[in-house]
């Protein structure tokens, strides 16, 4: 298959990316924004084409666990599910950064706390970047803003995830899952095969031949100073990544005295007040984190002295505000405007959060 | 004869299985697990599947079960281990996967991970050492613990009408289609040990012929949990545990 220009849903676009990516498999259980992928995933039958492995699982807990599994012998897996299935799944997650497995997430979020609603959140940000599981660890997390991004991010995804032996998170909402927009699908690339992976993964665990020593998968270290050194050295790898894989996008930023900092679907309605803003005269722009964690908060804190205030748009009760507040060092007003529950504002309210900041 | 010619190849009648390396072993005195292990270590080699095999190890007393056998392994969350059999074996389907996994492990948080990787006929083997009790933790009661029997967390014996029935679970895994050998071993004497060895080979062999998921449990002793000698352990096992989990084939497809 080479390139091909579709009109998909954000969903959609994520199963079609993973086979052309030549994902190995991917492990799911349904729940609604995100069930397309799995559905998608299913009419395709990649398991006739590419021989990619795709399988319904109990529970969100069995399918990380799947995931787990499939990342512990080198291959590319995937899982996906919607913010309390992510619940249910930080255990396997723990574990992947743990024992230091590739493997992407997908989270659809929807509103919270508990079961919630089936629209569209963002709420689920400090569950992602703060931690979610138990213990130390990062995971790599992207927030597409766009259809074309959510295929796109797949192998960004997949290639951060191999490239650091480290979990990574497509974090997006039900917005950017259920629009349908024009993608650009890549031209499908092959599986990689077994001895592929015995090259490129010499730890996976794929069967001991007699030249080396068994490969254990393992989280476990009951002697504490090897455990430090272990987490020593996941620390030094979240600094690589941190200094290395920020990633953002700026509109409008150039002269502008109003920032917006918005991510995923907040940040499309963002785009549209910062016109409006323009309209009006006022000189607005958009800084649109891509990376959440690794957050660009070098690039934010340059801003501090060029602008007069930051609205931090969010579709929850303001957690990323608190990360923008820290890159800045406070020495700009920072303000937060959102909505909850599965509300989306409007790019008229948030405008007039945005002239409210006006001193 | 002397010494040298005695110590040759065509003398020997017992050795260590090939398999097993020489970390020190951690299990206690008189416990199930180091057997099991060297019987999985021999049927692994017997079989000739040494590098094409990826076991699966628990959270209990058998965590370290990596250390011991000279295979690749993938450590499991606790109860998780049928689930990252599932995707190890769906994913490389010529390879021989088997979990190992207690009683806790098994039949308590991963219930569901056991019961749907059986009912969906995974072509894996399930290693289930059964001994009634939580191990690993310090003895606390195992959903195998018999009616009356002390732990650490039932101190006056297991109350039935509060913590429910010792749960038979390979006798409901036998119920499920997608199960196609269901075994009950123990390894306390040495005809059960043979017993018990040919019950793996055969469950080995299925998952490489693709018959569908094998459970092989070895109703076990834990000396330690059920503070008792290694000798009066597997007495008390013969005596109590017998009676509720019958040695047998359950089930052979
Ligand atoms: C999620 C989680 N809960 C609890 C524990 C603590 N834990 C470790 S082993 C174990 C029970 C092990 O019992 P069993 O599976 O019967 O194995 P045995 O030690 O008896 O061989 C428990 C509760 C854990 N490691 N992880
Ligand atoms: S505590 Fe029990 S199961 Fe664990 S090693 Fe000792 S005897 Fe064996
Ligand atoms: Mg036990």
């Amino acid at each position: 298959m080479a390139n091909e220009i579709k009109l998909l849903k954000g969903n959609e676009a994520i199963a079609h990316a993973a086979i052309r990516y030549g994902a190995d498999g991917y492990f799911g259980y349904p729940i609604t924004p995100q069930s397309e992928i799995m559905e998608t995933l299913m009419e395709e039958q990649p398991w006739e084409t590419t021989g990619m492995v795709v399988l319904q699982a109990e529970s969100e807990v069995a399918a990380i666990n799947m995931v787990y599994g499939g990342a512990a012998c080198g291959k590319r897996v995937m899982t996906s599910s919607s913010s309390p299935g992510i619940s249910l799944k930080q255990e396997g997650i723990s574990y992947m950064a743990g024992a230091e497995l590739p493997g992407l997430i997908v989270n659809v979020m929807r509103g919270g706390p508990g079961l919630g609603t089936i629209q569209p959140s963002q709420a689920d940000y400090f569950q992602t970047v703060k931690g979610g599981g138990h213990g130390d660890y990062r995971l790599i997390t992207l927030a597409p803003a766009s259809v074309q991004e959510m295929a796109d991010h797949v192998a960004l995804g997949f290639d951060l995830s191999f490239k650091y032996n480290n979990p990574a998170m497509i974090l997006t909402d039900g917005v950017i899952g259920q629009m349908m927009e024009k993608v650009v699908l890549p031209e499908q690339r092959p599986r990689r095969t077994e001895d592929d992976i015995r090259r490129e993964q010499p730890w996976a665990a794929l069967g001991k031949p007699a030249s080396r020593k068994p490969n254990v998968i393992t989280s476990l270290e009951l002697d504490s100073a090897i455990m430090e050194q272990n987490n020593i050295r996941f620390q030094a790898k979240y600094k690589t990544i941190e200094a290395s894989e920020v990633r953002y996008e700026t509109f409008k930023c150039a002269d502008a005295d109003y920032l917006i900092v918005a991510f995923g679907s907040a940040a499309r309605i963002s785009q549209k007040v910062v016109e409006l803003a323009r309209k009006q005269g006022i000189k607005a722009g958009l800084f649109r984190p891509i990376t959440l964690w690794p957050f660009p908060t070098k690039a934010l804190n340059a801003c501090k002295e060029k602008v007069k205030g930051i609205l931090v748009v969010e579709l929850n009760a303001g957690q990323m505000v608190e990360d923008v507040k820290l890159a800045v060092e406070c020495k700009v007003p920072v303000a937060y405007y959102g909505r909850l529950g599965g509300i989306v504002p409007t790019p008229q309210e948030v405008l007039e959060a945005l002239l409210s900041l006006q001193v | 004869m002397n010494m040298q010619e005695i110590i040759s190849p065509e003398n020997v009648v017992y050795q260590k299985p090939r398999l097993m390396n020489d970390h020190p072993m951690h299990y206690c005195p008189g416990c199930s697990h180091g057997v099991v292990h060297k019987l999985i270590a021999e049927v692994i080699d017997e079989m000739g599947l040494a590098e094409q095999t990826i076991g699966i190890a628990p959270v209990g007393c058998a965590v370290f079960a990596y250390n011991y056998l000279d295979i690749d392994w993938i450590e499991a969350a606790h109860g998780r281990a049928p689930a990252i059999a599932t995707a190890v074996k769906r994913l490389n389907p010529g390879k021989m996967v088997f979990t190992y996994q207690g009683d806790g492990d098994l039949a308590a948080i991963g219930t569901a991970e056991t019961i749907h990787a059986c009912n969906r006929g995974e072509n894996v083997v399930i290693v289930f050492i059964n001994n009634a009790i939580y191990g690993m933790t310090g003895g606390q009661m195992a959903p195998t613990t018999l009616d009356g029997m002390k732990t650490a967390t039932c101190p006056y014996g297991r109350n039935v009408s509060l913590n429910g029935y010792p749960l038979k679970i390979s006798d409901l895994l036998a119920q499920l289609e997608g199960t196609c050998l269901i075994t009950r071993e123990a390894v306390h004497t040495a005809a059960a040990i043979r017993r018990g060895k040919k019950a793996l080979r055969k469950a080995f062999e299925n998952a490489m012929a693709g018959k569908g998921s094998s459970v092989v449990e070895f109703v076990s002793t834990c000396a330690s949990g059920w503070k008792m000698t290694p000798e009066q352990a597997n007495q008390w096992m013969v005596e109590n545990m017998f009676p509720l989990y019958p040695l047998g084939t359950l089930k052979d497809k």
